[in-house]
């Protein structure tokens, strides 16, 4: 935990891995809060890998040997988170829940990354009446109430009938078309920064072809901000996947367990006390998105040197040539 | 659902392409590009949706597919005009549109635009308690957060901010409905207002359909206590969402121009650090905020259509969730138009503010 974690050369590819390198960057406060994040992220991750073994029943398992399951039943030994107005076990949707969960946000990060990466750095390179067309479009789509979109284009692919790929796939889908204009966004401005600077330019003089330059002068050096956004997507997606369940739009009970569907199911018994229903589900959603959004901001702060916290030395601030108004911050 | 606005270019006026900036273009040119960029936005908006509606499928098939022999309901389909081509139904929708003529609903037969204005009125008034709840509480406690940078109250502000936006609004709802409603017995359920409270209202001429207003015009308090009571939980649910959003932003621009060497100037001159805060850093901080206030109507939009459904309350998110389900597409297509006018609106309005107060923001 040396100082010169961050400036040494020869550190072994662990640890300049994103989340390790910044977990030795940390101190205090923000340690706290990228370990809560990676600790809640891992444990959803778990579940997921897990939840074959974990789940007590199968997410759309009525009945046992004992016979069919009661309904709206409180949790109980048998069943610890209770049962559903469908009878079902919501402990095992819960567990379940995660993979489906997972399943798109790995889907729909996969496209959008790959598609806004793809148009931001042709757009940003190339510029002229292709960038202004793809610009307008996407701040159109930007602009749009994002559910509204994904709602109509859920509908449109999936057409009511929710099977568990075709129900993934359309929320991944809708997902994707409003994530690519932000991936697109920050890609553009980088790729027109970048293009300006002198390596990019003597490459140009060079002769390399533009194929080679956005592949290995732009694009290497354009990503930084992934990490970052790739965790606040996963749980925006997690958001959007539980917004579109919860309207009706997602994904049938019998082919997945989605926690947004659950917690419309929920939404009735609440009137009549019966919490548990929707209260697992609910703080499944919470803790998952929470400890992604803990992960993407701790990594923001910590690569934002007038942001980030820092290795005191002898009780006296360090000193830090690239933020200077440090020691005199409130 | 919400597209939180970290990404790192965080700058105002961030939809106008700026390529072909010129610089001394001046107010006058930059509102003339900016007022002439929100047409394309509409028109890419009511072309995505309308060749996405046609997709869905006819509200005829929807409502009676399964009921009507195949031939008879071809036969429906056809007089309705749903099989032409679907290029010449865009085209006369499109002309009607430029007229001003927004259609009758499919299912309930209603003028698309009376439908507007009286769900309009719901979804607004939800939407301004929403952002008074924001406000109220993410400025407040955003500026608090800055002073107390890094300490304590600092942490568990930031986490409460973050906890704000990781709750979904239906997840929110319904532990206040738990809490409030169910176990407190202090407050209604659902609804926008009690029945009897409705009737009492009802003779009133030209009603505007936010009903705390109507209920003052009649002069009617209990009926204000009513509508108010129903009011809260919603507001608070929809409200908590985009103040996490404000305290985050708040405290970090407040922390970023507390940095400032103009502050910093202040400070060596023995300006007390409240009167720092509230004099000197808290001005230049609220630029972004005003920009992504803009943003967040348009987000708020969005959340609206959870917390309608969730409390039952009839507003266009409420709506529209109906006439999807419908395949009604002449009341979808309403919503989305009125809902994209405002929203590219709202973003014009924001850029010219952030251009009035900062001359430097000017393409």
């Amino acid at each position: 935990m040396s100082s010169t974690a961050f400036t040494g050369p020869k550190e072994s590819l662990f640890l300049r891995l994103p989340v390790v390198s910044h977990l030795r960057k940390s101190v205090g406060l923000q340690r706290g809060m990228l370990i809560a994040g990676v600790a809640l992220s891992a444990t959803f991750l778990l579940a997921t890998v897990l939840a074959p073994i974990l789940a007590p029943y199968g997410y759309s398992q009525l009945s046992d040997a004992s016979g069919a399951f009661p309904t709206q039943q409180a949790p109980s030994a048998k069943h610890l988170f209770g049962t559903t107005v469908g009878g079902y076990d919501v402990l095992s949707r819960v567990l379940w829940g995660s993979q489906t969960a997972v399943t798109v946000i790995i889907v729909s990060v996969a496209m959008s990354l790959f598609l806004g990466v793809a148009l931001g750095l042709l757009s940003g390179y190339f510029g002229g009446w292709l960038d202004r067309i793809l610009v307008v479009i996407a701040d159109a789509i930007y602009a749009f109430p994002t559910l509204l979109l994904a709602i109509v284009i859920s509908i449109a692919i999936s057409r009511g009938q929710s099977s568990f790929w075709g129900g993934i796939l359309s929320c991944a889908f809708s997902i994707t078309v409003v994530f690519v204009p932000q991936y697109f966004r920050v890609i553009r401005a980088e790729t027109i920064r970048l293009k300006a600077e002198p390596f990019v330019e003597s490459a140009m003089v060079l002769g390399a072809s533009s194929l080679r330059i956005i592949g290995r002068h732009i694009f290497k050096n354009a990503t930084r901000t992934l990490p970052l956004m790739f965790t606040l997507n996963a749980s925006e997606a997690i958001l959007t996947l539980a917004g579109l369940g919860f309207l009706g739009f997602g994904i049938e009970p019998t082919s997945a367990a989605e926690w947004g569907f659950d917690l419309n199911k929920a939404l009735s018994d609440a009137s009549s006390g019966i919490w548990w229903t929707g209260v697992f589900p609910g703080m499944a959603i919470v803790l998952t998105v929470l400890g992604l959004t803990l992960v993407g901001e701790s990594i923001n702060d910590l690569n934002d040197p007038r942001i980030r916290g820092r290795k005191r030395a002898g009780g006296a601030p360090a000193a830090a040539p690239s933020a200077p108004s440090e020691a005199g911050t409130v | 659902m919400t597209t939180l606005i970290e990404v790192p270019d965080v700058e105002p006026g961030t939809a106008a392409p700026k390529s072909k900036s010129a610089p001394g273009g001046g107010l006058g040119k930059y509102i003339v590009i900016r007022f002439f960029l929100i047409i394309p936005t509409i028109f890419i908006l009511v072309t995505l949706v309308f060749f996405l509606m046609r997709v869905i499928g006819d509200p005829i098939t929807a409502s009676q597919g399964g009921r009507l022999p195949p031939d008879v309901l071809a036969q429906r389909i056809h007089d309705a005009g749903y099989d032409r081509p679907i290029l010449v139904q865009y085209f006369e929708y499109l002309g009607q549109l430029i007229t001003g003529n927004f259609g009758t609903t499919i299912t309930d037969r209603r003028p698309v635009v009376e439908m507007l204005t009286t769900f309009g009125a719901a979804t607004l008034e939800l939407s301004i308690n929403a952002l008074l709840v924001a406000l109220l509480v993410g400025i407040p406690l955003g500026l608090i957060a800055a002073q107390r940078r890094d300490k304590t109250t600092d942490a568990f502000l930031r986490c409460f901010a973050i906890l704000c936006y990781a709750t979904p609004v239906f997840f929110s709802g319904l532990l206040l409905k738990l809490t409030f409603s169910v176990w407190l017995g202090w407050l209604p359920v659902a609804g926008r207002v009690s029945t009897r409270t409705e009737l009492a209202m009802g003779g009133l001429a030209n009603p505007s359909g936010i009903y705390w207003l109507d209920a003052l015009r009649s002069g009617n308090f209990a009926a204000l206590g009513d509508v108010m009571s129903h009011a809260v939980l919603p507001a608070v649910a929809l409200g908590l969402l985009t103040a996490g959003v404000f305290l985050r932003l708040v405290r970090t621009n407040v922390i970023g121009t507390l940095g400032k060497d103009y502050v910093e100037a202040g400070r060596s001159r023995g300006v007390s650090e409240y009167r720092l805060l509230t004099k000197h850093a808290y001005k230049p901080a609220l630029i972004p905020i005003i920009t992504v206030m803009g943003l967040q109507i348009a987000l708020m939009l969005g959340g609206a259509v959870l917390t309608e459904t969730t409390f039952e309350w009839k507003g266009l998110g409420y709506q529209l969730v109906q006439y999807l389900n419908a395949r009604d597409f002449v009341a979808v297509q309403g919503i989305v138009v009125l809902l994209a006018v405002i929203v590219a609106v709202t973003n014009f309005v924001v850029d010219i503010v952030a251009a009035l107060i900062d001359p430097r923001v000017r393409y």
